[in-house]
């Protein structure tokens, strides 16, 4: 604030790795108590960027810029040394994942004290006394016994706490922090952005990088968005959000599903026309198709179930869960982490056995059936999960899989099923020359796509999507969604949709379930429970998320 | 700020194209021949020493057992590519005509090794609890006899012989393979795929026959071929201890154990032969190394 | 809950974890020794003909009527076979592993003479290889043929003819080093490099993965990007990454070890454990490889648990609940 000096000013910055480039002539800008957000999907080189700022691009980057000044200094002009006293006294780093971002074999405290010795030349124990205050100052509570705790001993929150903590020893000049808050829940993720904004008003300028746009928007002065390696908006938050000039700015913007009422399209509409089954209306909001009135094609009542801990009580993970599912209606299950949606997914899909409460599907008893029973009546309850991959047979092609799936399980020749296959890759809007490939091959978005067209083989009733979107970028993210809805609306399908994001949940559904600890805090008409929460972990859940405001 | 790039990932959501993967010009065409060269080279090596075990006269066309007592001990030169042994007989010879039993030998003990490791790696993957519990325990008393020590005793009991050579190389071997394979199982077993299946409604047959066994038995390949080199080392090890087969066939555990003798006289005598199983071992751990890095691609 | 409290129950649960660990780990030893044992007393009863001479010799067994005679009298032969059983597991409890054959003198006394010497032998290869290993590993994170080499010549080149290679050179050719072995420095080098050659490009193969995990990863980066030195970063955090598979492993190296000192001490005539081994299965003396296994299944057992104990020194995550 004293000075007008930037702390960080790069023009026309390319870095390339061989004959890729994946920077190419970019420009920033940021002033002492400043935070510049340079936002972007997986890919966008943004990531390059950052440890470029510090001379860390990685073996074999060419790194070229006509002004590359770091905290004041020349950053073409370092040496290996100089660039050593830079990193971590006048440039604090902050990476995505304190469990890996800190050596998992030492203590927290040893991993901050090393800022201090490697830049201070003060004693062991005024260092020791450092750390304390340093720990105290990120907001730690009990900082002595906590300086003696490996990362894996320590929550997520507390763990980002203390990755910050040595980042901002040597009080920096300038912090990057390389998406500092995906890997938290929602509510953990809100007060450590709240501390970071605390560390901008100490005086340091801030480089935040992050995929998500929501996310930054509280917290960032201005806002770079980034892709290809390339910036293609650039200015103060209001304009970029309120008015974005670039075409990509703007369909990320439309991606993001927070505040999109039910079946609006979140993607771009595909311009040539699709010979999918697809509703007409794109950006209607079109009207459930499945009545309250009707019976609930998926019941649970009194869900529970407990796994044994080594040398502890058990764990309660599910304690209480009921919920009803009606046809063509989307249920949302939003919870944090360790709050028992999947467990109760999993239940829910006769995978394991509650220990007390039932399932039942299509009004017949589904939990307690044996699984020879269950697996005829298996057909109408399919699945999607959060990484597709990992739930195809390595070793069958994508026409293999779909095969295997229409024919249930007789045969995976595909030859017998081409037309059937051809159909269902462009119901899910994957191009039928794929038919051959290895799903591992494809793309995120792909995959999941695939992943969709294996379930709807069958012709299932209900799906069960456990965090079906969480590892897709947001544009891929809005595709799939909006394939989900025009599914839904095309062959009445019933969702339970688990996620641990909000917005998605809002966006999607029509009832939807609280789940904190293993227990339902809260259930009813999504509109109703987001508009008038009742619980207080709902409102802080909908206060965490909605930071934009 | 005006850049206007038509390959932004937005533009073109529905129908997902094909070519995501573009591939790179020829440029690299040199670099993975180069990086694929070992794996060429070890392939060749490997159908060479096949070729002299089928037909080794084609190879080496002189008799190994022809003794030659004016020309014993010739040192490696144009008479003798590699030289001769303490009864004038061709070392290259005595090598390339060595490759069928000493082949045959590893061969057998691979086989066998890997069949009681996949009877063992399938019951404790699929036996239940107390089963895998069972071969649990012996396991550990195998790996407690590590390397060569199973194999002596062994042979202490059976007592020694081409036939127990084979077993107890089998019994060094069988344990390692037997726990990959049983950690393959377990972890298919408990794996999205298998839970996917599951909820296809696919049978519990069928997810074993179809989904974990031909997936868990993807690394038999790998292992055989390695094991085919780690057996051969193995029995001419045994054979250079003085137990393996008997001195006048050209098997070349048997000749290192006779150039023993004469190490500071003729070096040639156990150098070459062993250089033999250095090269056939090494091309099968290169080969090993392909096909695994091949299929987890 | 005062933090004194904290610390006690903790203390508390730690020491019977602890006391749950040496009980578990005692009881899987005895029985590893145990099935040894029971193994080999089943194994010789299998073979066609007569146990006395099994015992002493196999079918072509040299023994004199009257040295058959008194084994059938020391091993009971005459007595029903669980009587036989019960009376070996109790004298080998007690620490009597019977008389050699070959030696005609008590295995425990033949054992306690030759088993230093292996221990002095494997312990030395044992420090070489890991220094080597190490060495190797940082090595090859930097030109990456060391790596592929190394571990193609570790695993295809075997201890009898890297030994006689090393003899060739060295001993012949040179005239260094002796080519037969005593407790003089010169005369372990041969046997000593040997022996760790081959178990520190396996080791050095093991420990360079994850040598280059931890070099490329996360928090190597935050380290580097604090102002740490490459070298600080690999003293300060990526070696003891590297380390933890090395002892993982030590199961393994014990193998090594053992199996190559049967090879290294036959070829360098050095008496210990391995060409004790040897001479034993040559001859069939019974008593004596029984002795050698249980000593070494003995020695495994022990490394095993001391392995155990090194890991989670160096890595506190393992054994904490």
């Amino acid at each position: 604030m004293t000075t007008l000096k930037p702390v960080l000013q790069v023009t026309d910055l390319n870095v390339s790795f061989g004959p890729d480039t994946v920077v190419r002539g970019i420009s920033l800008t940021v002033n002492p108590g400043e935070c510049l957000a340079l936002v972007g999907e997986s890919g966008s080189g943004k990531s390059v960027t950052a440890r470029s700022l510090l001379g860390l691009a990685g073996r074999g980057a060419h790194v070229r810029a006509k002004t590359l000044s770091v905290a004041g200094y020349d950053a073409q002009k370092l040496s290996t040394r100089g660039w050593r006293k830079l990193r971590g006294a006048h440039v604090g780093f902050i990476l995505q994942d304190a469990l890996t971002s800190l050596d998992p074999l030492r203590t927290v405290g040893k991993e901050i004290e090393d800022v201090l010795r490697l830049h201070g030349s003060a004693s062991g124990s005024q260092r020791a006394a450092r750390v304390i205050e340093l720990l105290q100052a990120v907001g730690l509570d009990d900082p002595v016994r906590r300086a003696g705790q490996r990362s894996g001993e320590l929550s997520g929150g507390m763990r980002q706490r203390a990755l910050i903590a040595s980042a901002i020893a040597m009080d920096p000049a300038l912090i990057i922090a390389d998406e500092p808050t995906t890997a938290l829940d929602a509510t953990i993720a809100a007060a450590v952005l709240g501390l970071l904004r605390d560390l901008r008003r100490g005086g340091a300028g801030m480089l935040l990088i992050s995929h998500d746009l929501a996310a930054v928007s509280a917290t960032a002065d201005s806002i770079a968005v980034m892709a290809n390696g390339r910036i293609v908006e650039q200015g103060p938050r209001a304009q970029v959000l309120e008015d974005p000039q670039h075409p990509y700015t703007r369909a990320l913007l439309a991606a993001a599903p927070s505040g999109k009422p039910r079946f609006t399209r979140l993607s771009p509409s595909a311009g040539a026309p699709s010979s999918a089954p697809q509703p007409s209306g794109a950006a209607t909001t079109a009207p459930p198709l499945g009545t309250v009135d009707a019976q609930p094609l998926l019941r649970a009542r009194g869900l529970a179930k407990s796994f044994p801990m080594a040398g502890s009580a058990d764990f309660r993970a599910v304690s209480s869960v009921d919920f009803e599912l009606f046809p063509a209606r989307t249920l949302g299950v939003v919870g944090e982490s360790g709050s028992g949606k999947t467990t109760t997914a999993r239940m829910a899909l006769g995978l394991l056995v509650p220990d007390a409460g039932s399932v039942e599907f299509c009004g017949e008893p589904w939990s307690a059936a044996a699984e020879s029973a269950r697996r005829a009546r298996r057909p109408s309850l399919g699945a999607i999960y959060q990484d597709p991959l990992s739930s195809f047979d390595p070793r069958l092609s994508t026409a293999s899989l779909l095969a295997d799936s229409l024919s249930f399980g007789a045969t995976r020749n595909p030859r017998s099923y081409s037309g059937e296959i051809s159909q269902l890759l462009e119901m899910v809007g994957l191009h039928p020359d794929l038919a051959p490939r290895n799903p591992a091959t494809l793309s995120g978005g792909q995959r999941q796509r695939l992943a969709i067209a294996r379930a709807l083989a069958p012709k299932p009733k209900v799906l069960i999507c456990d965090e079906p979107v969480s590892a897709l970028d947001v544009s891929i993210q809005a595709q799939v969604l909006d394939l989900l809805d025009e599914l839904q609306q095309s062959l009445g399908l019933s969702y339970l949709l688990i996620s641990h994001d909000l917005a998605v949940i809002r966006h999607m559904s029509d009832d939807v379930l609280v789940m904190k600890a293993g227990e339902v805090v809260e259930s009813g008409a999504t509109e109703s429970v987001f508009t008038n929460p009742q619980h207080s972990y709902t409102r802080a859940l909908l206060a965490a998320t909605s930071s934009e405001s | 700020m005006s850049i206007h790039n038509s390959m932004l990932p937005l533009t073109d959501p529905v129908l997902v194209s094909a070519g995501t993967r573009v591939p790179r010009p020829g440029a690299t065409l040199a670099r993975r021949l180069v990086r694929r060269l070992p794996t060429v080279i070890a392939a060749v090596v490997l159908l060479f020493f096949i070729l002299a075990a089928i037909a080794p006269y084609l190879l080496a066309p002189d008799d190994p057992l022809a003794i030659n007592p004016a020309a014993a001990f010739s040192p490696p030169g144009p008479g003798h590519l590699l030289g001769t042994d303490e009864s004038g007989r061709d070392i290259y010879s005595r090598i390339i005509h060595g490759a069928r039993p000493s082949l045959l030998i590893g061969a057998a003990a691979t086989a066998a090794g890997l069949g009681l490791a996949l009877v063992l790696g399938i019951a404790a993957g699929f036996g239940g609890r107390w089963l895998d519990f069972g071969i649990g325990r012996i396991l550990e008393v195998l790996f407690a006899l590590p390397g060569l020590l199973l194999a002596l005793v062994f042979i202490a009991l059976a007592g020694p012989g081409v036939g127990t050579t084979v077993l107890a190389v089998a019994l060094t071997t069988a344990p390692g393979y037997a726990r990959v394979i049983r950690g393959q199982i377990i972890a298919l077993r408990a794996s999205p795929m298998v839970e996917a299946a599951t909820v296809l409604g696919r049978s519990r047959w069928r997810i074993l026959t179809a989904h974990i066994l031909p997936n868990a038995l993807a690394p038999v390949a790998v292992l055989a071929t390695l094991g085919l080199g780690q057996a051969v080392l193995w029995a001419a090890s045994l054979s250079f201890l003085g137990l393996g087969s008997p001195p006048p066939a050209p098997e070349w555990g048997t000749m290192l154990s006779a150039g023993r003798t004469y190490l500071s006289l003729a070096w040639w005598m156990t150098f070459f032969p062993g250089l033999a199983i250095v090269i056939l071992a090494g091309s099968a751990t290169v080969l090993s190394r392909s096909m695994k890095a091949a299929s987890s691609q | 809950m005062s933090p004194s409290a904290t610390t006690s129950t903790r203390q508390g649960g730690a020491l019977k974890a602890s006391l749950r660990w040496l009980l578990s780990t005692l009881a899987g030893g005895i029985f590893v020794l145990w099935a040894v044992a029971t193994a080999i007393f089943f194994g010789i009863r299998m073979i066609p003909g007569d146990p006395a001479a099994a015992i002493m010799g196999g079918p072509g067994s040299q023994a004199s009527a009257e040295a058959l005679e008194a084994a059938r009298i020391e091993y009971g032969l005459d007595q029903p076979l669980f009587v036989q059983y019960f009376g070996q597991l109790r004298r080998l409890a007690v620490g009597d592993l019977g008389t050699s054959y070959s030696l005609k003198s008590p295995v425990s006394e033949v054992l306690a003479e030759i088993v230093p010497s292996t221990l002095v032998l494997a312990g030395l290869a044992l420090v070489v290889a890991w220094l080597m290993a190490l060495l190797l590993a940082v090595l090859s994170t930097r030109i990456s043929v060391v790596g592929s080499a190394v571990e193609i010549i570790s695993a295809a080149v075997p201890h009898f003819w890297l030994a006689s290679v090393l003899i060739m050179i060295f001993s012949t050719a040179l005239g260094w080093f002796p080519p037969v072995s005593t407790n003089t420095p010169g005369g372990l080098v041969l046997p000593v490099v040997t022996l760790a050659l081959p178990l520190a490009g396996f080791l050095g193969q093991v420990m360079r993965d994850s040598l280059e995990k931890a070099q490329h990863s996360a928090f190597a980066l935050s380290a580097r990007a604090r102002g740490e030195s490459e070298i600080g970063v690999l003293l300060r955090h990526s070696l003891r990454h590297a380390a933890l598979p090395g002892i993982a492993l030590s199961g393994w190296a014990l193998g090594s070890l053992l199996s190559g000192a049967v090879v290294v001490e036959s070829i360098f005539a050095r008496p210990g454990l391995g060409r004790a081994l040897l001479s034993a299965v040559t001859a069939r003396d019974i008593p004596l490889v029984t002795g050698v296994a249980l000593v070494s299944a003995g020695a495994y057992v022990l490394i095993m648990a001391v392995s155990d104990l090194a890991e989670r020194l160096v890595d506190p995550r393992i054994g904490e609940p």
